[in-house]
């Protein structure tokens, strides 16, 4: 049977197709080769077209063997098209390649300013103790920012305070947020109290790298039938820890203000240095944030609330000193400078 | 307050290092800042303090004798000692002039006590400016060699003094180290306000013995002489006790001012004092010790003034316009509230505050009547800063100083005049006190220690605390009654001597003692704060929008704010303002009225700095109200865009300019994402703004504030480039007064929309608002979307005429719309164009 004439001329037609298929490198010579050799007149169609006129003891044989031949051509076909396909895409990755190093193309976003920042740290922090924000003016009278805090006229202690005042008499630039405090204890008294009062002070100074005559202070109140120093204490502690880092070592400090007492100044040791001394911490190792106290009795009996029932506590920081401190910043005078090349570091 | 060493241990034992006593003193409200080595060797262990200041070598630093001062063979301005150092006798050249008298007078009678210096020691250069240290070396002077030196107190880190050598007390040991002898360390204590007790030796003893335990001592008085009684010498009369409290005199007669002894000198320099004479020395001296301050008058000129009788001493208010020259030369003019020591004769000084010139002590004084009183603290602040006078004495009294201390002052002080200057004490004292303080009786329970600090302590614990500082303390039941001891002014009564006892007691306690407790008293109610949480909202959207948050100076002035407020042509007259009585600068004068004005001026530092500006601010203005004191405090926001509108990349090097619509998108977009309600932007005019480019904000009906370029002439007021600076301000208030808490959101439509371009042509004027107005509502609910993608302006369509295009989409929301249903809209939006407007559609 092997000299059946058609089998051996469908053998060469294979072998002759899978050796030019081999030569073919582009998507035109394949469909060429296609139409060559699968294409309605390729010799391998012809041979079926004639499969009736051959002797019928032959035609199953030659017919299954043009079948296979047809089948093997076109898994070549594929497979050869396939690898052009994967060869294209290749060339083309390989053509579409960026120099990534090249800088992006960014969108326009601002920032916002540092200050801003640390005062929402500092706000969401108080916030998830229930410390809610209260606000209250910045043009204040001589009685709320220091007469009802315990700074009757003359006081020695509003030396403390270098104070702009306006040239309506009795009337100032508040120097602290505290009379925020007789503000809120007014209008909430006899209710318990926890609030935190952020906002810009000012001082009569001289503005230099350590000084300004402006500044955002937040101050801290807590006023209840049952409000400790411990609490005092417990509070500070977890905010610095929050706002420092969990490791923060703090301490409290005996000191005075007159609208507070006991008072205290809260420092926390320098975590630029660790406590060692450094630039930073002028070589003391410790880092002063607040200032704080049990409130006086006179302020709370200003406020509305009797000291014999009642107590609390005040704490008051300064955002940008804490921003100083949180970002190294070595001049107080970038903040209001508001030089984009400051600004944009945020 | 500068401490020495040395003093303080005259009246406290201290066994603590250095260190550690800083520390103790720090954390009971006596903080130290600083320490300063005044010859004890530096602290080997690890400290928190900034200690500074010279160790003495004990080998190389020691006290020697002068035996003999010779002249330099070649220099006439340098001597040659001959010197004993406990080892040897050693030739010392010096230049020092106070040796100079000694010169050529061959061997001394009474050697001269010195501070000597061996070669290698270290040591501060008394020639430098400063106090640079340097070591001693071999050297030739003058062909005379030089190994080793006799010291100035600059030199040995003492004072500043480079004058002449120390010449030390006769009873100093030869050979011993000096640092053995008098080596000191200074503490730079800073007093408290309400801790003016503590502002002398004894108050911080006092302290120091409270928190060790160790007993409180007086050091000895040195003997010296009595004379006969002040009886009837001289008398008091005090006009108002409110201003003078006590009045007490001493006497003392045959004193010579001379140089105080070395060792005197030294602690006054160390605490800051500068010595004068003996006399003068005695009541510094004292006052730095014991806290009173004290003053003393020639009692010659007193007796002159009175015309030979005994003095009275009165003391009153000034008179009006009434004038005294104090001890500085200065003649001041007097006020009604500054209180005055007079004699028959008029003023003899600033009560308090500073002596009168004519009755100061002099070389020349032999008889001195010693004051020790108590004033108004009131008042001497007042007039101290009135005068702009600051002394040790005001300082004191300003703060308030208990009249129990006079007496004992002025007889303390007595004592050290007539031991250091000679002369005889007269016994007794005129002592002059109508109105003594009664000193309060505080009563505190348990529980309200408890209430107060969070931590139990028994009647007794409290009792034993508060006595520690000398309250006599007595405990019923669970009440502890303290009578305040009386040398403090700082208790109260009733329930602030409670708060003021309760901060006596948690210092004794120790601060870091104290537990650390979360608040157990209950939370207050929590309230929303829409405002405060849509202001944070705003700022977010905005810097989400490119915008770059500033926060500008509230202070400036009415001329910086006219460069933005006056209108572009025209006059101008400026608002009231908030003003400063008492400005840092001229240019910090008033209260901002407006935050744009100040944003614009950021924008202009920085227009050298950045392509593109694109800043804003949210903060208060603040407008005097007519009639009332304090001025309303709006929030206003402002923002300002210029320069590119997208920073240039390598690939794009020119970016277009910002315009009018980029700064309209921002609040369009802020506006959108703040879910402001029923927000639109309409043309309008502002006097500072280009006439034709510039609108205003609505909510509703209501304005929120303006936006637009600013005129080409109020732009040239400031240093910008050519690009066009678009600025908005709003009334921040009312905005964030509009954010809804929540708002409702539509469904995302199942059905698929008709969507179609339609171009319309219609006269340049028809604002492009109203053709969309006229679209949508025409279009009814159907139309879901109008955008308008393109505007044209050409011959095709004809001159002043534009075209504007959009993309229309329709859409139902519960069936799929027809292509009749979609084309009956359009021609319902046209037809109603065509109508309203005379538009024609474009094909």
């Amino acid at each position: 049977m092997d000299d059946v004439l058609e089998i051996n001329e469908l053998d060469a037609l294979q072998a002759r197709a899978l050796q030019e298929l081999e030569a073919v490198n582009d998507e035109a010579a394949l469909q060429a080769w296609r139409v060559a050799h699968l294409g309605r007149n390729a010799p391998l169609m012809q041979i079926f077209s004639r499969l009736g006129q051959l002797p019928k003891e032959v035609r199953p044989q030659v017919g299954q063997r043009a079948n296979q031949v047809k089948q093997a051509l076109e898994a070549a076909l594929e497979e050869r098209a396939a690898a052009l396909r994967a060869a294209a895409l290749r060339r083309a990755l390989e053509s579409e390649r960026l120099d990534v190093t090249l800088p992006g193309r960014r969108p326009e976003l601002g920032r916002l300013h540092p200050t801003t920042r640390t005062l929402r740290r500092i706000v969401h922090i108080f916030a998830e103790m229930g410390f809610q924000v209260y606000r209250s003016r910045e043009v204040e009278s001589d009685a709320y920012n220091f007469e009802l805090l315990n700074m009757p006229a003359h006081h020695p202690a509003r030396d403390l305070w270098d104070t702009f005042y306006t040239t309506t008499s009795g009337v100032l630039l508040r120097t602290h947020t505290s009379p925020g405090q007789i503000h809120v204890m007014r209008e909430r008294a006899p209710q318990p109290i926890r609030v935190i009062l952020p906002g810009m002070c000012y001082r009569y100074e001289q503005i230099s790298a350590r000084s300004e005559i402006q500044f955002n202070q937040v101050e801290v109140l807590a006023v209840g039938r049952n409000i400790t120093f411990s609490d005092l204490k417990g509070t500070l502690n977890t905010f610095a820890r929050r706002l420092f880092g969990e490791q923060a070592r703090t301490r409290l400090r005996p000191s005075y203000f007159p609208f507070t007492e006991p008072s205290a100044e809260m420092d926390v040791e320098c975590f630029v240095c660790g406590g060692k001394g450094c630039t930073v911490c002028k070589g003391s190792g410790w880092l002063e944030i607040l200032g704080c106290g049990m409130v006086h009795p006179t302020v709370l009996q200003n406020g509305g609330y009797d000291p014999e029932e009642f107590g609390g506590f005040a704490a008051g920081m300064g955002v940008e000193r804490i921003t100083m401190l949180l970002h190294r910043i070595e001049d107080i005078r970038y903040f209001w400078a508001n030089d984009v090349r400051f600004l944009s570091q945020f | 307050m500068k401490v020495p060493l040395s003093w303080l241990k005259e009246f406290v034992e201290i066994d603590l290092s250095l260190p550690e006593l800083a520390y103790r003193l720090t954390m009971a409200g006596l903080e130290v800042e600083e320490i300063r080595l005044v010859g004890l060797p530096m602290p080997a262990e690890a400290h928190e303090f900034k200690i500074e200041g010279l160790s003495w070598d004990p080998d190389k630093i020691v006290v020697a004798q002068i035996e003999e001062v010779m002249p330099h063979p070649n220099a006439d301005r340098l001597v040659l000692c001959r010197l004993y150092d406990g080892r040897e006798t050693l030739t010392v050249l010096t230049g020092a002039p106070n040796l100079f008298p000694y010169k050529g007078q061959g061997p001394l009678p009474k050697p001269l006590k010195v501070a000597y210096a061996r070669e290698g020691a270290r040591l501060y250069d008394g020639h430098q400016p400063g106090f640079v240290l340097t070591t001693l070396k071999r050297t030739k002077i003058r062909g005379v060699e030089s190994f080793s030196m006799v010291c100035s107190e600059k030199e040995l880190g003492i004072s500043e003094e480079h004058e002449g050598i120390i010449i030390l007390d006769d009873d100093a040991p030869v050979g011993m180290p000096l640092v053995d002898y008098m080596g000191d360390a200074v503490l730079e204590i800073a007093i408290l306000p309400n801790m003016i007790r503590a502002a002398s030796i004894l108050g911080v003893a006092r302290e120091l013995a409270a928190l060790t335990g160790k007993p409180l001592r007086q050091p000895p008085l040195p003997p010296f002489e009595r004379g006969a009684s002040i009886e009837g010498r001289a008398a008091i009369q005090i006009t108002d006790p409110d201003l003078n409290p006590r009045f007490v005199l001493g006497l003392i007669e045959g004193v010579t001012p001379r140089p105080s002894p070395y060792w005197v000198q030294r602690r006054l320099r160390l605490a800051g004092m500068r010595p004068i004479n003996s006399v003068v020395d005695a009541t510094n001296y004292v006052m730095l010790m014991l806290g009173e301050p004290l003053h003393a008058f020639d009692y010659d000129v007193l007796l002159t003034r009175a015309g030979g009788k005994p003095p009275t001493i009165i003391t009153r208010p000034a008179r009006e316009g009434e004038r005294l020259t104090t001890l500085d030369g200065v003649e001041r003019t007097l006020e009604p509230y500054m209180i005055l020591v007079t004699d028959t004769a008029g003023p003899l000084s600033l009560a308090g505050i500073m002596g009168g010139l004519e009755s100061e002590v002099t070389e020349a004084t032999r008889n001195v009547l010693l004051e020790g009183a108590t004033w108004n603290p009131i008042n001497v602040r007042r007039a101290a800063s009135a005068l702009r006078l600051s002394s040790e004495a005001a300082y004191r009294f300003a703060r308030g100083v208990h009249p129990a201390l006079a007496p004992e002052a002025v007889r303390v002080c007595l004592a050290y005049m007539a031991a250091w200057s000679g002369g005889r004490v007269a016994e007794g004292l005129v002592d002059a006190y109508p109105k003594p303080p009664v000193d309060p009786e505080v009563h505190l329970s348990e529980a309200e220690v408890r209430r107060w600090l969070g931590v139990s302590l028994r009647g007794e614990e409290v009792a034993d605390l508060l006595r520690r500082l000398e309250f006599a303390c007595q405990v019923q039941g669970e009440t502890v009654i303290a009578r305040v001891p009386p040398h403090r002014l700082d208790i109260g009564e009733g329930v602030i001597g409670k708060a003021d006892l309760i901060e006596e007691i948690a210092r004794l306690y120790g601060y870091d003692r104290l537990p650390e407790t979360l608040p157990a008293d209950p939370l207050p109610q929590q309230r929303n704060q829409p405002l405060l949480q849509a202001e944070e909202a705003l700022r977010d959207v905005l810097v989400g929008l490119g915008l770059q948050e500033v926060v500008t100076y509230r202070l400036t002035s009415p001329e910086r704010e006219a460069r933005w407020l006056a209108p572009a042509e025209g006059d101008y007259t400026p608002p009231d303002y908030v003003r400063l009585a008492n400005p840092i600068a001229p240019e910090r004068s008033v209260m901002r009225r407006s935050l744009l004005a100040a944003v614009l001026e950021v924008a202009e530092r920085n227009a050298r700095l950045s392509e593109r500006l694109a800043f804003f601010e949210i903060g208060p203005v603040f407008l005097p109200l007519p009639g009332q004191d304090l001025p309303e405090e709006p929030l206003r926001l402002a923002l300002v865009l210029s320069g590119v509108r997208h920073l240039p990349a390598w690939d794009r090097a020119e970016p277009p300019l910002a315009d009018f619509f980029d700064l309209k998108g921002i609040l369009e977009e802020m506006a959108e994402a703040l879910h402001v309600p029923h927000w639109r932007i309409e043309p309008a005019s502002y006097p500072s703004l280009h006439p034709g480019k510039s609108a205003v904000l609505y909510s509703g009906e209501r304005e929120l504030g303006y936006l637009g370029e600013v005129h080409p002439l109020v732009k040239a007021r400031y240093d910008f480039g050519p690009a066009p600076v678009l600025v908005a301000e709003l009334d921040a208030t009312a905005l964030l007064s509009l954010v809804p808490e929540r708002f409702e959101v539509q469904g995302v439509p199942v059905y698929p929309p008709v969507i179609e371009d339609i171009a319309v042509v219609v006269d340049e004027s028809v604002p492009a608002a109203q053709v969309e107005s006229i679209i949508r509502q025409a279009g009814g609910k159907m139309l879901t979307r109008v955008h308008l993608f393109d505007v044209f302006r050409g011959e095709q369509i004809g001159a002043g005429k534009k075209s504007l295009a959009y993309n229309l989409t329709y859409q139902a929301p519960d069936h799929t719309l027809t292509d009749a249903e979609a084309a009956q809209i359009r021609q319902k939006i046209i037809r109603r164009l065509e109508q309203t407007l005379g538009a024609r559609l474009r094909s």
